[in-house]
């Protein structure tokens, strides 16, 4: 039962990811090196946002102040690896280009933003996973002292929300900076907060309440977005493939 | 808890002396990152179309860095130019920094992620698994200050001092091995690592088999697992040491390395590991990049000796030891020549590298064969550019020119991401295996620049432990009151 859980859980959360992983990453060297060090930004992010929580103890109590500080902090992280990204950009090409045999990519600023998105989500994800996984394999199980029994599931349910929601929050950031548009980066702020205000709901176990808007932000961001990409309504409607025409 | 210790109790028929001579042979593990040595094989081109690239691409190493000074010129006019010129003489490196792109490209910096990877994770998968790894009554012989329930200040002062005599042993066997090598004793040299990788690939993994054996409850009769053991080993032994292909090789290069790895996680001291991971990386910064440092005369030796490094020792990316090693085409012509193959000197070398160019060439071209010790092996790769018939054939099974990294990387990283997740917090674990990644692409990208041998340790080491520390302190309460009330930012 518990190795059940364990990789139904692990499926939820990290197989969507590891699908994109594997069919848009795993077979560009420089795609995974970003992804890695957009993971170690994410890294450094929490490391930020962990000692404020620890050195304004006075609030320690209170996660909510170190929930809003840390998504301030992950912002201003994915600002800087934006900035970093973008200065390293020409050196990446040629980075990518010395000793890749036969085919040459090329890496354009799109993909990258995709995939430096993916690397925060995935750290992100693993981060808020990894442990309560871990204790999924048991010994013992949850929901004996009247616990919810879908503490697990709900939780992976929101991580890949988080993950994919990173991956789109990244390639709206990074566009939204090129155009100088505040509005779509004030709403990656504003949605991230709104997630994370959301999760909130389940220490009250009300988990429909966090996952139905989280999932609803999530088809809002994810079409935003495409629309950040280049992608129109029209373009969508020629890649899918049981349209014919 | 009666396997645990009846596995201990198993363990120490051995006495201690033999332990500490096993334990010690990692301190022959050489703690470096490299480019591939001049010393290695001549590069055939692989692609006629990236031929220019792949000339560039070459060029770059420091150690023949006359080449670059070349690639204007075409191809053809290699032989000449480059016949005259010595290798392994550093000074024209500066020479040719302004000229050249990077050599490193991202795939080399995959090539190295994912055998380190691997290797973290098997060493990762066996602590969380195998209690046997994680607890211990008997330690190493020199860490001896092993009291656990000491208040604090004595075990700070401990494991410093266990620290220093580890490190102080690590010194004295690399310093051992220089002057081994200086003065030639490759036969005393080859014996120590046959010796010592025997041991470890015999002994150590027979006692891992045992305990994962006993943990799962399987019972296997001596027999069976003496006939593993033996043919497992053997392999090992042969493709370690002789020949064999390039990816089993790699497979048991980091085989050796996990297993020394959870060696060393079991028998050090708690604290004394951390220390110990400090000093070491100090210790390899000055090992490699210091003008006297030993490291530096081994690699530096090796290069004017226009050798490579005993392959036992460190792990090549994807240039093949022997020439031809992988590659089906030119093995029945160098049969002959491989069997002196653990007798590596330079004029084996040309020699070698003579008959592997002309096995591949028209007869013609066997001038450069004969077995001179100035002539090196680019020499034909200007040859080889003039075939661009043979190269169509060599595109799928000649592998570019990679990185080196030497074991004792992959047995320090191992070390730290083990003993990081021998605590139970897998956010410390990943938080350290990321910063080690880092850590070596950053490594990595300062080997593009110099094009020297670079200590791999100290940054990962650094990375390492700064995220262990402030992980489990810091982030680990925070993440883990977010998980409890599961609130995600």
């Amino acid at each position: 039962m518990t190795l059940f859980e364990f990789s139904g859980c692990a499926l939820i959360a990290f197989g969507p990811p590891m699908t994109m992983f594997f069919l848009t990453l795993a077979d560009n060297p420089i795609f995974i090196i970003v992804m890695i060090s957009s993971g170690f930004f994410w890294l450094l992010s929490l490391l930020v946002s962990s000692i404020i929580w620890t050195i304004v103890f006075p609030l320690k109590e209170i996660l909510v102040f170190g929930v809003i500080c840390s998504v301030i902090v992950q912002e201003i992280y994915r600002y800087l690896f934006y900035a970093i990204l973008k200065k390293a950009q020409i050196g990446l090409q040629k980075v990518s280009d010395v000793g890749n045999r036969g085919h040459l990519y090329s890496i354009s600023w799109s993909t990258l933003s995709y995939v430096s998105g993916f690397g925060f989500g995935i750290m992100s994800g693993a981060f808020s996973l990894v442990n309560v996984l871990a204790d999924s394999t048991g010994p013992g199980t949850v929901g004996l002292y009247g616990d919810s029994p879908y503490f697990f599931i709900s939780t992976s349910l929101i991580t890949l929300a988080l993950i994919l929601l990173h991956t789109f929050w990244g390639i709206i950031f990074f566009d939204a900076l090129d155009k100088k548009c505040r509005y779509k980066i004030g709403y990656v702020v504003v949605s991230h907060l709104a997630v994370s205000a959301l999760t909130f709901f389940n220490q009250q176990q009300l988990y429909l309440a966090s996952l139905i808007p989280c999932y609803l932000i999530t088809v809002i961001t994810a079409s935003i977005a495409y629309q950040c990409a280049g992608g129109t309504l029209k373009s969508l409607k020629e890649s899918l493939p049981f349209v014919s025409g | 808890m009666v396997n645990i210790n009846q596995v201990d109790d198993d363990y120490s028929f051995l006495p201690e002396f033999a332990m500490m001579f096993i334990t010690a042979n990692f301190a022959l593990y050489l703690l470096v990152l490299m480019s591939d040595p001049a010393g290695g094989q001549p590069k055939r081109k692989r692609s006629s179309n990236r031929n220019v690239n792949q000339v560039a691409d070459e060029g770059i190493s420091g150690v023949s860095p006359q080449r670059l000074v070349n690639n204007e010129a075409p191809a053809g006019e290699h032989d000449e130019a480059e016949g005259s010129s010595s290798p392994g003489s550093m000074n024209s490196a500066q020479r040719s920094i302004e000229e050249e792109e990077l050599k490193y490209g991202a795939s080399h910096v995959i090539k190295l992620f994912i055998p380190v990877s691997i290797c973290m994770l098997i060493v990762v998968a066996s602590i969380g698994s195998l209690q046997f790894y994680t607890k211990t009554n008997q330690y190493l012989l020199y860490t001896p200050f092993t009291d656990q329930k000491a208040d604090t200040t004595t075990r700070v002062w401990h494991s410093f001092a266990n620290a220093f005599i580890f490190l102080i042993v690590i010194v004295v066997m690399t310093f051992v091995l220089i002057l081994l090598y200086t003065y030639r004793f490759y036969k005393v040299i080859y014996g120590w690592l046959v010796l010592s990788s025997s041991l470890l690939l015999f002994l150590f993994m027979f006692i891992y088999l045992s305990v994962v054996l006993q943990k799962y409850n399987l019972p296997v009769d001596y027999i069976s697992v003496s006939i593993f053991i033996w043919n497992f080993g053997i392999l090992g032994m042969i493709c370690i040491h002789w020949k064999g292909p390039l990816i089993v090789q790699q497979a048991y290069l980091l085989v050796v390395s996990a297993l020394m790895a959870l060696v060393l996680i079991k028998y050090i001291p708690e604290w004394t590991v951390w220390v110990i991971l400090a000093v070491i990386s100090v210790w390899d910064l000055v090992a490699v990049l210091c003008p006297k440092g030993p490291l530096r005369i081994l690699v530096e030796t090796a290069q004017s000796r226009n050798e490579s490094i005993f392959p036992s020792l460190i792990y090549s990316s994807a240039v093949t030891y022997f020439t031809g090693m992988a590659d089906g085409g030119e093995k029945s012509a160098l049969t002959n020549q491989e069997v002196d193959q653990n007798r590596p000197t330079q004029q084996d070398q040309n020699i070698r590298e003579g008959q592997a160019s002309s096995s591949s060439q028209s007869p013609s071209s066997t001038q450069p064969a004969q077995p001179e010790a100035d002539i090196p092996p680019i020499s034909f790769r200007g040859q080889d550019n003039l075939r661009p018939d043979l190269a169509g054939v060599d595109e799928f099974e000649e592998e570019e020119r990679g990185v080196k990294l030497g074991l004792g990387d992959f047995i320090f990283y191992s070390v730290l991401v083990g003993k990081a997740s021998s605590y139970g917090d897998w956010n410390t674990t990943l938080a350290c295996f990321v910063s080690i990644l880092i850590g070596l692409c950053l490594t990595l990208l300062l080997l593009a620049f110099f094009k020297k041998a670079l200590p791999a340790l100290p940054i990962s080491i650094f990375f390492g432990l700064t995220f262990y520390f402030t992980t489990s302190q810091l982030v680990a309460p925070f993440c883990d009151r977010l998980a409890e009330q599961q609130i995600f930012i």
